[in-house]
């Protein structure tokens, strides 16, 4: 296993961190001029670690798909961000994050790394407010917190219902900064499509400018990924439209390995589906949980009438109504980790008690809270996430139960990186939730946003030096040499392969069908057999779409049809992978439920003896089974018991 | 402050100021005009505006007023050639269809258009009369100013004649109407361009505003209507 | 209820930034009134697709009316017949059988077509590059909780914050002014001790960018007020003029 080495410094846990600050290489100021960092994506993770890199005074040069940074999908976190401040004196502390966020994650995250991520939240926050984000505040002036789920504890900071919008605003207003600066140079509409490597190392990018349709040849010392997540290989997930993994596949391909594919989180409220032109899942934040009730109808004919449209969800009595969460799990009620909530609410549509036209939904019902605290109260916390669902199904929630049903959300596994996070390829790093780091087989509420910001402000500026150092005598690369235009060829051969197949389906409608077979046999509930299928669907579905697809216009100017196709291709492999991962990892974890695990109440059950590990996947070629590597956690610090949310 | 007014909030700064000032003296212009409806034929009147024909402090303000004027209306004209090349070349085809936002914010250049058209006739009949050509209506007459008997141009005369005539008291009356509607955008404007507005003081402002604008609107209007019913003869 | 509807769709069309462009008819059919706006031109699209023609380039994101990226100007307002919504977010409910529908970019000096309904808005980049920041790097700040802001501000602050970058104020005025956009930015970090520092500077340099870049003067008609997906108020343009006037009188 000489691959993998996470490197995970020396000494006590708490201590780690901070003896590799003091030990780590550094890079004067006088040779980062001479240093060009390439970050792709532009999102929490992306825009913090251009924008920290420029403040240091190297050269950065940073690319998003979209017409401007702001546009990431960090803008659409809801809820908020974690921090161990304990600053409502209710018993939190950097450890307790960590072992929280450890459980949380069903025991399958690296220890050394999480805990470097609870250590630097503070730092976060105290980033943040020096920013100017408007966090929310107590009548006293000083900061206010709320609880999420996974935790007894409220370490949650948050600004209305748009805390990942002022954050990413925040840290675009940085790299704004550094751009009129001109230490970093910014590329919008701008896509990465292959990573170039010199001498086994990652020394540029070819991207193509999506307004043109020209390639581009970028050189960089080193290059960083934070592209996040590839929820869209479901088709249907909460993510943005143009979210996608292709960043990261062209990392694996080159030769990056790729963690945990199989963990996904589904997250428990989201706006049911309503018909087969849906294009998007839409989020109700976690935090919608703090004063939300969940429940069903507990007699199965209520349930029916409902569907029939016969009967109200206000005429069901007190009685006749089943509180699963808070049945299932008194300790944490409705605020359970969203891998438990989701698997819940499944349970019980699929015993026969969903509600809506479908069946597929349960109530998030706010009447108890809106008579304890009144309508204003919940208004000011919510108002704007109740407007949002009023937009969408045409119903107002403040007189009616919302209709919540789990989706997809999140995507815990990713490009595999050390404790630097730096790839299996020597200067490519990876950030945010393109990475597989932190959060185990369930990211916990209000962790991605801390998680991508570590990763950017307070982890990459120190660990891409160490790497660097080493680098102040390389030149810089003109795009001329062979690695650059042979790398720039394969890209275009790919874009006028995919143009010449001139098929009959349309991109959407291949999509539509892999994400399908996503949500049927590798979504919420796994099983041998069911993944055995899916991998077979999945390979017909990509000779399908290598056969049989069809772009309309050219490889000049914007072709949008062109875009879609390329990111499509890349989510079929994707999608395989997942598969694999799955049905390789016999036992269920977090987001990851095989129906073969699980305990006589239904709950996950591990089996730390055998998969206590993380599954990293070597790409070996096109039509070659990936080969397996494991790294092996060690949990010295926290204790593998079943995690209990009772 | 060098470049203050090269800036577009100091362009703007220069059209609500001015406005400010048009305002008042618009004010002004009113409270003497009423004196019109005071009935012993025109001597009230007379005496006014031998005042601010003869008072000093009105001399000087005399120039200001114009520039005030000037200001106003060129400023007014190159900020809307600028507005219009900001909008670029293509309009809407589905037009502008927005709710609830008052058709004189819309329309300044227009309404500002029509009260300068009038402004050119209104100067004509008095202005150019009184100060330049001279005219026989205005035949000097004497009135009693603080018990002296003192010889001073028949303004009263002129303006009587000139309200004699229907259709220029229905050009008041419209110019009237239009005047309102430009100082009910206005006045609110020229606040918040300035600075001095928010939420509350904006309802406060633009409720005071349509009292003023109506209040000066109609009162000119009304006095040339009055003039021409009960003044005649 | 939920029924299907028939469109008559006239859709701008335009290839690139140099090419003129034109309206298109399209016909849809069966539209089910529960979904979104964005949803019917995805069934545009796909029927185009399916003809084997050009699909309708527009932009969209996050579907959820967060990221500012999706910017129609639907039968006469930005962002179409609802209010407080951005296009993502408008349904098809809002649209009658059999109803006509125009559909244009966002119309600007300030920002040029791309291609079709996608118009160019790295303007308002360039304006919070000359100022929308507090200036301070990564690391070496207080504690959060150092000095402590009044929840009015706060929440004030957020409001103006809360702006999305979408551009629907500049479609919407008639003058193409970009006031809003920059007077929200300014304000919120005016409004916050951390940005009241260098308040004078941010609103001098901010205005003057904006002005250079071309967009129009404030009239405060309060159409963008109107059309504003996230309800930003037009107190911030004044809160900007005086910002801006107090830091040009200093000078």
């Amino acid at each position: 296993m000489a691959k993998i080495d996470a490197r995970i410094p020396e000494g006590p846990l708490a201590q780690k961190w901070t003896k590799y600050k003091a030990n780590q290489k550094l890079v004067n100021p006088a040779n980062k001029r001479k240093l060009d960092i390439i970050v792709v994506g532009t999102g929490l993770a992306g825009a913090s670690a251009a924008a920290s890199f420029g403040e240091m005074g190297f050269n950065v040069k940073i690319f998003t798909i979209q017409d401007s940074p702001r546009r990431a999908h960090s803008i659409a976190a809801q809820g908020g961000i974690n921090a161990a401040k304990n600053y409502p004196n209710d018993g939190d502390s950097v450890h307790r994050l960590f072992t929280d966020t450890v459980k949380g994650g069903d025991y399958r995250a690296r220890e050394a790394n999480v805990y470097r991520l609870a250590e630097v939240s503070n730092s976060i926050i105290d980033q943040c407010v020096a920013q100017g984000v408007p966090f929310a505040r107590e009548y006293g002036g000083l900061l206010d917190n709320r609880s999420f789920g996974g935790a007894q504890v409220s370490r949650t900071f948050y600004a209305k219902g748009q805390t990942g919008q002022q954050l990413l605003l925040g840290a675009y207003q940085a790299l704004m900064r550094q751009v009129e600066k001109k230490t970093v140079k910014l590329y919008t509409r701008n896509e990465l499509v292959d990573i170039v490597m010199v001498d086994g190392k990652a020394r540029g990018i070819i991207s193509r400018n999506l307004v043109t349709g020209e390639f581009e040849r970028h050189f960089g010392h080193a290059v960083v990924i934070a592209t996040g997540g590839y929820g869209n290989t479901f088709f249907l997930s909460t993510n943005a439209m143009g979210s996608n993994g292709s960043a990261a596949w062209q990392a694996y391909k080159k030769g990056a390995m790729f963690a945990n594919p199989c963990f996904a989180q589904i997250h428990p409220t989201c706006i049911p589906v309503h018909g087969e032109f849906q294009s998007k899942l839409t989020l109700m934040s976690e935090s919608l949980r703090n004063d939300g009730r969940i429940w069903v109808p507990a007699k199965k004919e209520d349930a029916e009438a409902i569907r029939a449209g016969k009967l109200k969800p206000t005429q069901i009595a007190e009685e006749n109504r089943d509180y699963f969460l808070e049945r299932r799990y008194p300790a944490f009620g409705n605020l359970v980790p969203r891998d438990v909530a989701s698997r819940a609410a499944k349970e019980r549509c699929d015993a026969g008690y969903g509600v809506g036209a479908t069946g597929l939904a349960v109530y998030l019902d706010f009447k108890s809270s809106i008579e304890r605290l009144g309508e204003d109260v919940i208004r000011a916390r919510y108002g704007n996430l109740f407007q949002m669902y009023e937009k969408i199904v045409d119903d107002n929630p403040y007189q009616t139960p919302m209709m919540i049903y789990p989706a997809i959300h999140y995507t815990m596994g990713g490009i595999w990186v050390d404790y630097e996070l730096q790839t299996t390829i020597p200067g490519l790093f990876c950030a945010g939730e393109a990475n597989f780091s932190d959060h185990g087989a369930n990211r916990l509420g209000a962790s991605a946003l801390m998680q991508g910001l570590a990763d950017g402000y307070f982890v990459l500026p120190y660990t891409i030096q160490n790497y660097l150092a080493d680098d102040i005598r390389t030149p810089r690369m003109t795009g001329e040499e062979k690695e650059f235009v042979e790398a720039e060829k394969a890209a275009k051969d790919r874009f006028s392969k995919l143009l010449n197949i001139n098929g009959k389906r349309s991109v959407d409608s291949l999509h539509k069908e892999l994400g399908l077979v996503m949500w049927d046999f590798v979504g919420m509930a796994r099983n041998k057999e069911g993944l055995q299928q899916a991998i077979e669907k999945i390979r017909a579905i990509k000779k399908e779409f290598w056969t049989n697809v069809r772009i309309p216009g050219d490889a000049i100017g914007m072709n949008i049809e062109l875009e879609k196709a390329n990111r499509l291709a890349d989510f079929i492999e994707i999608g395989e992978l997942m598969a694999i991962d799955s049905l390789n990892r016999e036992e269920s974890c977090g987001g990851h439920f095989r129906e073969e695990f699980q305990t006589e109440e239904g709950e996950a059950k591990r089996v730390d003896d055998k998969f206590a590990y993380v599954s990293c996947w070597e790409y070996k070629g096109d039509d070659q089974e990936p080969e397996l590597h494991k790294e092996e956690l060690q949990f010295v610090d926290v204790k593998l018991i079943q995690r209990n949310y009772k | 402050m060098s470049n203050l007014f090269c800036s577009s909030i100091g362009k703007k700064l220069l059209m609500g100021l001015s406005g400010l000032f048009l305002m008042m003296f618009l004010l002004m212009h009113l409270a003497i005009n009423a004196l019109l409806l005071v009935p012993d034929s025109g001597e009230t009147f007379n005496a006014a505006a031998h005042f601010m024909a003869t008072n000093p402090m009105i001399k000087i303000m005399e120039p200001v007023l114009a520039v005030g004027f000037l200001v106003h209306i060129i400023w007014g004209f190159m900020l809307t050639i600028q507005n219009r090349k900001a909008r670029g070349n293509d309009r809407y085809a589905s037009g502008n269809k927005t709710l609830s936002v008052s058709w004189a914010s819309q329309n300044m250049l227009i309404l500002g258009i029509t009260i300068l058209a009038f402004l050119v006739l209104h100067m004509a009949h008095f202005w150019v009369k009184m100060k330049i050509t001279g005219d026989d209506l205005l035949s000097h007459t004497t009135i009693t100013i603080g018990g002296v008997a003192t010889e001073v141009e028949n303004a009263y005369a002129l303006v009587n004649y000139t309200f004699s005539y229907l259709w220029i008291v229905v050009v008041y009356v419209i110019a009237g109407v239009f005047l309102a509607l430009h100082l009910s955008h206005g006045f609110w404007s020229a606040f918040q361009t300035i600075g001095f507005s928010n939420t509350i003081w904006r309802q406060r402002l633009t409720a005071a505003g349509n009292v003023y604008a109506w209040f000066v609107g109609i009162g000119f209007a009304l006095i040339a209507l009055l003039q021409y019913i009960f003044y005649q003869g | 209820m939920e029924k299907n509807i028939n469109l008559t769709l006239k859709v701008w069309r335009q290839k690139n930034a140099r090419e003129k462009g034109r309206f298109e008819t399209y016909k849809v059919a069966n539209v089910s009134t529960g979904s979104s706006f964005l949803e019917m031109m995805d069934i545009l699209n796909e029927q185009l697709v399916n003809e084997g023609q050009e699909p309708v380039a527009f932009d969209h994101d996050c579907r959820e009316g967060i990221c500012g990226m999706c910017s129609l100007y639907i039968n006469g307002r930005p962002h179409g017949p609802d209010d407080d919504i951005t296009t993502c977010q408008l349904h098809m409910r809002k649209f009658n059988d059999g109803e006509t529908i125009y559909i244009e970019p966002w119309r600007s000096a300030g920002f040029p077509v791309i291609k079709d309904l996608i118009v160019d808005r790295t303007a308002f980049d360039k304006i919070i590059a000359a100022g929308g920041y507090v200036s301070i790097n990564t690391g070496g700040v207080p504690d959060a909780n150092a000095l402590p802001i009044p929840k009015d501000d706060a929440d004030e602050a957020m409001d103006a914050a809360s702006c999305i970058g979408c551009g629907a104020c500049v479609a919407a005025c008639k003058n193409g002014s970009a006031m809003l956009f920059v007077s929200a930015k300014v304000s919120q970090l005016a409004l916050l001790p951390q940005g009241r520092v260098e308040a004078a500077r941010r609103a001098k340099n901010m205005v003057a960018r904006m002005d250079e870049l071309g967009f129009g003067n404030c009239t405060n008609t309060g159409a963008c007020e109107v059309e504003c997906p996230k309800g930003i108020s037009i107190a911030n343009i004044a809160r900007l003029n005086r910002e801006f006037l107090k830091a040009k009188i200093q000078d």
